[in-house]
């Protein structure tokens, strides 16, 4: 692996397959009764969010609690970050504080990359989100819950399988993270969304796109709903709410159109009402409470791979198994 | 990578066959009837291996406790690499499944079981992780090689076999399942990093 983790597209199949079974192995460590792994005492993991978060930061937090770091919150809100410091000066603090890991999530696209490469910060950087650009551990926690359910848990075990992305792509950090990682893993990955809601140049995506959603969910093995992010929105993307719902919103009409196996999922917030309806949302094809429970265990794995050794793991071969 | 910059090959003997197939069977019967023996039976025993090569001894002797006392102990699987004292000196390592019997490890005798006892730092993390599991009632250790060197204060309740060796041989366990036949050999070669483990 890279020593950051700023693109889902950065990840090889071996990587990408590693995350997952590490994340596998420590989900195991929910139901014990000490909830804690030595791993990376004495590391500090620093959550440096600009733009508000409630799950993303709480579950990276919790990630690097369980590995035993020490962490360090870093909000804009109440911080220095709100009095107009750069993120220049912000990355040489916490150079000078000797985080070993900088979560970062940013309203700007490329904040991450930028803090990466421009030399202010020795640690590692990982992406939790960058504006409308990437949110590679979301992909990551997704692809493990698609790998659980209909994977069977082994390497390739996503190889074929179709999975239906549904709503605001346009604004989705997550929508392009997932079709870059889903792809690597061998997923065929189908983007519905109204025409104004797809973005610029998405013909270069290694993807499928359609308008139609009901000609697509027959045929997918899982449906994964986006929020329609209107805090993003400055323009007329679509002409009403009520319309959006009636032809992007999964209700129980169009789940009952699904395969028996399909799963639903949502990377939250959601919408109830807007993108996917109670029942929905509540029934037994949905695994979005798992999702989160799953977050958990994946950003461990993202933590332990870059920070547990001297450097970041090796994912060619099982470097473990060689010579014991 | 090699310690050294002396190639494979170069002052490498053939390995040497300690234990064959039978010599393993036998060592493991005569292991599991001790267990039994000194736990007066096999109540509340579980057996956890030390992956990777540790997990199917493990189920081998107590494949040999239930033929004797009809009785399935529980078995399971405890990674240690996360609890190493080298974690930090080399790429961070893949983890191996830690599968813990539903009855857990609390007031049981957990019997430890390895392949290959070496300096002793493997058992040390793997107690370590079994601190963060629960409380057993006791901890042994059963292990199929003592090959000496002990770089901490512990030691095996049971043995396979006793192998004087010298720092620079390696000691590999191959089992059927993992590997393609069943031997203990021993071969003269360079110390290499990796081999430290045990």
């Amino acid at each position: 692996m890279n020593r950051h983790l700023l693109s889902a597209g950065d990840l090889s199949r071996d990587d990408a397959e590693l995350v997952l079974s590490t994340a596998a192995e420590l989900r195991e460590l929910a139901d014990r009764p000490i909830k804690k792994l030595p791993a990376l005492r004495g590391r500090t993991v620093v959550n440096l969010f600009f733009e508000d978060s409630t799950r993303t930061r709480i579950s990276f937090e919790a990630a690097a609690k369980r590995l035993s770091a020490d962490v360090i919150n870093f909000s804009a809100k109440g911080s220095s970050l709100s009095k107009g410091e750069s993120l220049k000066d912000t990355a040489l603090t916490l150079e000078a504080m000797g985080a070993d890991a900088v979560v970062v999530r940013h309203g700007a696209s490329g904040a991450p990359h930028r803090l990466a490469h421009s030399g202010w910060v020795r640690s590692s950087v990982v992406n939790a989100g960058d504006g409308t650009h990437e949110h590679p551990t979301q992909a990551l926690l997704d692809a493990f819950t698609l790998w659980r359910h209909l994977g069977g848990s082994r390497a390739g075990g996503l190889e074929g399988r179709r999975v239906a992305i549904v709503g605001d792509v346009l604004h989705s950090r997550v929508a392009r993270s997932n079709a870059l990682l889903l792809r690597t893993l061998g997923v065929d990955v189908t983007l519905v969304a109204p025409p104004t809601l797809l973005p610029v140049g998405i013909e270069t995506w290694p993807v499928d796109t359609s308008y139609d959603l009901d000609a697509v969910l027959p045929k997918v093995d899982a449906v994964m709903m986006l929020r329609v992010q209107r805090e993003r929105m400055s323009g007329g993307f679509f002409p009403t709410a009520r319309e959006y719902s009636r032809r992007y919103g999964l209700d129980g009409r169009r789940m009952a159109t699904l395969q028996d196996h399909t799963i639903v999922m949502h990377p939250g917030p959601m919408v109830r009402g807007m993108e996917i309806t109670a029942d929905v949302a509540d029934s037994d094809r949905s695994v979005i409470v798992e999702q989160v429970t799953n977050g958990v265990a994946v950003r461990m794995a993202v933590l332990y791979l870059l920070l547990g050794g001297n450097q970041p793991a090796v994912s060619t071969g099982t470097t473990n198994e060689a010579d014991e | 990578m090699p310690a050294h910059p002396r190639e494979a090959g170069s002052d490498q003997s053939a390995p040497r066959v300690v234990l064959d197939d039978r010599d393993i069977g036998r060592a493991l019967t005569r292991i599991s009837h001790e267990i039994l023996e000194r736990n007066k039976g096999a109540a509340d025993l579980v057996l956890l291996g030390i992956p990777s090569r540790g997990v199917p001894l493990a189920q081998r002797i107590a494949e040999r406790i239930a033929s004797v006392e009809g009785y399935a102990v529980p078995v399971g699987s405890l990674d240690v690499t996360m609890y190493r004292d080298d974690l930090r000196l080399k790429p961070a390592r893949a983890l191996l499944p830690t599968e813990i019997p539903p009855g857990g490890v609390d007031g049981r005798t957990v019997v430890l079981v390895d392949d290959v006892l070496f300096s002793g730092r493997t058992i040390r993390a793997a107690l370590d992780a079994l601190n963060d599991l629960g409380r057993p009632r006791a901890v042994r250790l059963a292990v199929l090689v003592d090959r000496g060197h002990r770089e901490l204060p512990i030691r095996a309740d049971f043995v396979g076999k006793n192998l004087p060796t010298s720092l620079v041989e390696r000691v590999r366990v191959t089992l059927a399942g993992i590997d393609e036949v069943d031997a203990v050999t021993i071969q003269a070669a360079t110390v290499r990093d990796e081999e430290v483990t045990a």
